[in-house]
């Protein structure tokens, strides 16, 4: 059955040691993963989805006391962040590439380029949540500034939404920090493995989630 | 023990269609239940292993037209009791002429109830016969939910909404009100009775209760006592919309949207002051969200609705 | 009854208990460790079937403890608190460390590796890391139950749930999240398993409905639970962080909670009944002797609850105060949504038709949630109509309509399910006779404990009360009385199916003659589950294969 998987993959009649024994050859594997994640992927839509989905219906509720408390959000910050997650969305979609190509030099650079990007983005976020809070602006501080009630729905969400997302770069961090350690090492072979490939479409879906959350926070309440 | 109950009376208009509604689905799922038992039963005796029953292979085209048959039998019984059951809707939501309004504030855990003549009472519900009568149902806390049994109606109490309950009440007599939706410790004993009687009877029983400042006198006080006609009256120095004449009108909005001023408005302006600024006036009332409780708002609204009526009686 | 002709017991040239055994999955040098840590999917299955079984006794408990409180109007077994505590404790456990897990993590996990003949799931180290959510969230939920209970029942409306209630919210609220995790794990690993690793000559079309089930439910569990987690994540944040946004003193609606909350617990319902359709699917087909009526059509029906149900959350509200309209639409939508339900039962009918039927146990049950499910979906119809529903909502009649579909249909297909595959599992025949007895009284006992709540609904007997009317005592007794026959029942497989593990006969690998490849195996299989490639010949429940009947060997 092990050798059976041959002809699948031409030229590799060797069973290569990223085959799982219950797969029986590596594109079965690649479309396991690669499946795996994207069903994943949909279940994090989901997720966040619930959290728009409220977004959206008090925005359509209140629709002034929504656009006067998202004008308070640091949309300078917002927008270099935004500048740098779209740039280490370019630089993790390389490494994916060069590791199709066996570049191992080029992915451990794109790598670090990626991981050092993500963690200036969560400095940078870090430093607009000293902001906020300088600005009274959770909603159980005393002396929260807004006085419309739904004001504080509003940074409710924007706690909320930020917080889920700073998480999800933390977890994808820290994914990429174990794959840089064994890139260098030599761990595994870069074609045979798919977790560049997985680890570079989480990272997109991370992306993915800023370019909603950015208008919806920062961008709305500049609108008028 | 107790007497054993089988029977609710049905002491609404309403309680007496969906009773028909009722006895209508049990007699078809009665005999859908009674269908696949004795399919079963049949099928489990006749076939049963080495019986002598004949098992010779049904033709395939039978299987696919028994298929179809009852999926579209189905379909269409399941739809038709869908409009059937709907038609009481759409009969329900007709307006009717005219209707008395009862306020009832749902806490934990008890149910308070103010008549319109400001008679006030606690877990019970006294209302006449023969009317169309409307709860306004508000919530101090958490969720309640009022559910008269022999009404076949309840209605959740939702804080943050005002929901309402119409019903036609026929027969008289006294039935069991519950908390349907749970609310806390003491859920269980959030009860308490409905009274319907006779309209001479209702009226005398007015009378009998203790005299209550009505609503409006209430509202009045309050609207004094709580600052509202610091601004919101004669000739103070702050800006702030009159509000004789208010009540039922349009008002035009500061974003350009016109709403009716119903009790869901006058509240949420009480409430939310922020959220329907009226146009050409600058947002600067303060939110009495927790500083009014739910009897005291709807005071308020009544006698915010009683300076319309006085207004157009004019 | 108890001697069944055709079981054969010695095959000949396959002795049990030799070399098979210690090849089979069971059959390694035991160690605590080697369990726990395995990454087998039969293993995985046995470690879910201890702990779900652990699950189910902690809420059976709570559920005696109601019973034994609703049997007098008064309320005096136990305080208002703790009666509020031990039914959400009961809602809590069931829902999510039991009926959700059980068919598919216990059964699915051992068999849909088995049913397409593959060595294991897609991802054998994710299927031992859902185990262990499992578990790390059910040691929350009881945490939480030991130092001191929640009482907001299992639904966690807000605003009661969020500023109200002064009990372990959150703490259950986590332990829910991550069993929640566990969910999607299994959701993934299932459908990836069935898309990329069937065998060639198996097409979709030829998977066993079992298999089918499976998949569906994975759809459901996959869609709907990320929406559970982010309610949940909004409820916690709430709670401990002060972001509130259903706080009605900030505009929050706590509609909007409910909207949520249902978007992922109506469809959670259907994740709790397809598995069991899969289930007795399969058996009546096997004790039947017969190809399924209507292969296609079960499938469609399966995918087309799956979708439907994604879109009637709303008839849970029809009380709340939701625009007429919407609550029609929502009714239409349910009432459609029984439809292939509907077309399921019929067509399992069908499939007994011209059958040479048996009476195993595994069959009595499936026959058991045949009718008791019809029963339950029926009284949905019920609550699926607006005005019916005013009166009926949040009464003892929505209490005996879900038990009739969780208990009477999903717990009777999860035992005709043990008791089928348990052969397989353990490589041990349990005793039939008292396997069959068991059957009966189950049946007999559910009736009991849950008819007399049909009426108890009709004369308005709200749900969740401590103490009740004088009344509806006599209805309470009944159903009271029908509880202890029940768990007379539900003890009962505990005692025979633990005493056939040591003292059961051995088990061939095919003893009840079925159709499938999970029987081309050994009964235990081997640890990678197939000695040779299966075979895949002719259709899925091919009991029929010849165009005319065929005798079975005469049983003279």
């Amino acid at each position: 059955m092990t050798e059976a998987a041959a002809p699948s993959t031409p030229g590799r009649a060797i069973r290569s040691p990223a085959l799982a024994s219950h797969f029986h050859d590596l594109r079965q594997q690649h479309a396991a993963a690669d499946l795996g994640l994207w069903i994943f992927l949909a279940t994090e839509i989901l997720f966040f989805g619930g959290l728009f989905a409220a977004y959206l219906v008090y925005a359509v509720l209140y629709p002034d006391g929504f656009l006067d408390a998202a004008a308070e959000t640091e949309i300078v910050i917002g927008t270099i962040n935004t500048a740098l997650l779209l740039t280490s969305g370019l630089t993790a979609a390389l490494a994916v590439k060069a590791a199709g190509a066996g570049m191992r030099r080029s992915v451990t650079m794109l790598i670090a380029v990626t991981i050092g990007l993500g963690l200036v983005f969560l400095g940078a976020k870090g430093y607009e949540y000293w902001l906020d809070l300088d600005h009274h602006l959770y909603p159980t501080s005393p002396e929260f500034p807004l006085a419309a009630p739904p004001a504080k729905l509003f940074w409710s969400l924007y706690w909320t939404m930020t917080g889920l997302h700073a998480i999800h770069i933390l977890v994808g961090l820290g994914t990429w920090g174990i794959i840089l350690f064994q890139t260098v090492r030599r761990s595994f072979s870069l074609t045979d493995n798919s977790r560049i490939r997985i680890a570079g479409l989480y990272w997109g879906f991370v992306d993915l989630m800023w370019l909603f959350i950015w208008p919806l926070l920062y961008l709305m309440g500049r609108a008028t | 023990m107790g007497e054993v109950e089988l029977v609710l009376p049905a002491a609404t208009s309403a309680a007496v269609s969906t009773d028909g509604k009722l006895v209508g689905l049990l007699v078809i799922s009665g005999l859908i239940t009674l269908l696949v038992a004795s399919l079963l039963g049949l099928f489990a005796v006749r076939f049963r292993r080495g019986s002598k029953a004949g098992r010779s292979r049904l033709p395939n085209w039978f299987s696919r037209e028994l298929e179809t048959v009852w999926t579209l039998a189905t379909v269409g019984l399941f739809v038709a009791i869908f409009a059937w059951a709907a038609s009481q809707d759409f009969a329900l939501a007709v307006p009717p002429a005219r209707s008395m309004e009862i306020h009832v504030v749902g806490k934990q855990w008890m149910w308070k109830a103010e008549h319109p003549g400001g008679q006030r009472e606690i877990n019970e519900l006294h209302v006449p016969a023969g009317e169309t009568i409307e709860l306004v149902l508000n919530s101090q806390d958490v969720i309640h939910s009022f559910y008269v049994p022999a009404f076949r109606l309840k209605q959740d109490v939702v804080p943050g909404h005002t929901t309402r309950m119409r019903f036609h009440t026929e027969k008289t007599g006294t039935y069991r009100l519950f908390c349907a939706e749970y609310c806390g410790t003491q859920h269980s004993a959030m009860i308490g009775r409905v009274v319907v009687m006779a309209k001479e009877d209702y009226a005398d029983w007015l009378t009998r209760q203790p005299e209550g400042d009505d609503l409006e006198e209430d509202g009045k006080k309050l609207f004094v006592s709580k600052g509202c006609a610091g601004c919101h009256y004669g000739s103070s120095q702050v800006r702030a919309p009159r509000l004789a004449g208010v009540y039922g009108s349009k008002v035009p909005l500061s974003d350009g949207r016109v709403v009716t001023a119903d009790d869901d408005y006058v509240r949420d302006s009480i409430l939310q002051p922020k959220r329907d600024v009226v146009a050409g006036f600058a947002p600067i009332m303060p939110s009495f969200a927790g500083a009014l409780t739910e009897g005291e708002l709807v005071s308020l609204t009544a006698y915010i609705r009683s300076l319309a009526v006085t207004e157009t009686a004019r | 009854m108890s001697d069944i002709p055709y079981r054969d017991v010695d095959v000949d040239g396959e002795k049990p208990g030799g070399r098979l055994m210690e090849e089979s999955y069971l059959g390694e040098r035991f160690s605590i460790w080697s369990w726990l840590t395995t990454t087998d999917h039969k293993r995985i299955g046995i470690l879910y079937l201890i702990s779900t079984t652990l699950f189910f006794f902690i809420g059976g408990a709570a559920a005696t403890m109601i019973r034994l409180e609703l049997f007098t109007p008064a309320g005096d077994l136990l305080t208002d608190d703790g009666y509020n505590k031990v039914f959400t404790l009961h809602g809590v456990v069931m829902v999510w460390f039991f009926l959700v897990p059980v068919i598919p993590s216990v059964l699915g996990n051992f068999l849909v590796p088995l049913m397409i003949g593959a060595k294991d799931l897609a991802f054998p180290r994710l299927n031992l890391l859902s185990w262990y959510l499992n578990i790390l969230g059910g040691t929350f939920a009881v945490w939480a139950m030991l130092s001191g209970g929640v009482d907001t029942g299992w639904t966690f409306y807000t605003p009661y749930s969020t500023a109200f209630a002064n009990t372990h919210v959150s703490l259950t609220a986590i332990g829910v999240f991550i069993s929640g995790f566990s969910t999607i794990a299994t959701g993934v690993n299932m459908i990836v398993t069935v898309h990329t690793m069937r065998p060639p000559g198996m097409g979709w079309f030829r998977m066993p409905l079992f298999v089918w089930a499976i998949y569906a439910t994975s759809l459901i569990m996959l869609l709907s639970t990320p929406v559970l987690a982010m309610v949940l994540t909004l409820l916690v944040t709430e709670r401990l962080l002060g972001l509130g946004i259903f706080d009605p003193n900030r505009g929050g609606d706590p509609i909007l909670f409910q909207h949520l909350f249902w978007f992922y617990s109506h469809p959670a319902v259907y994740i709790m009944i397809l598995p069991g359709m899969g289930v007795v699917t399969e058996v009546i087909t096997c004790f039947s002797r017969r190809r399924v009526f209507g292969y296609a059509a079960m499938v469609y029906a399966l995918l087309a609850i799956a979708v439907i149900g994604f879109f009637v959350w709303g008839h849970h509200m029809f009380t709340s105060g939701q625009s007429m309209y919407a609550s029609l639409t929502f009714s239409f939508l349910s009432f459609i949504v029984a439809v292939p339900s509907a077309i399921k039962v019929f067509n399992w009918i069908a499939t007994m038709y011209r059958g040479q039927i048996t009476f195993e146990a595994s069959m009595l049950y499936a026959m058991g949630f045949v009718g008791l499910f019809t029963m339950g979906g029926l009284t949905g119809l019920f609550l699926a109509s607006v005005p019916v529903d005013l009166h009926l909502h949040d009464t003892y009649f929505v209490v005996a309509h879900f038990h009739y579909i969780m208990v009477g249909g999903m717990v009777s297909a999860f035992f005709a399910g043990l008791h089928f595959w348990w052969p397989k599992i353990t490589g041990r025949l349990y005793p039939e006779t008292a396997a069959q007895i068991a059957a009966l009284l189950m049946f007999f006992g559910f009736n009991l404990t849950f008819f007399p709540q049909y009426i108890l609904g009709n004369i308005g007997m709200p749900r969740r009360y401590h103490a009740y009317p004088d009344a509806f005592q006599v209805w309470h007794v009944l159903s009271s009385a029908g509880a202890v026959i029940l768990a007379a029942a539900y003890l009962m497989p505990l005692g025979y199916l633990v005493w056939s593990l040591i003292w059961g006969k051995r088990a061939p690998s095919n003893p009840w003659r079925a159709s499938g490849l999970e029987w081309q195996t050994g009964s235990p299989p081997p640890k990678h589950n197939f000695l040779a490639n299966p075979k895949i010949e002719g259709s899925v429940y091919d009991y029929h294969p010849a165009q005319q009947p065929r005798r079975e060997p005469s049983d003279d």
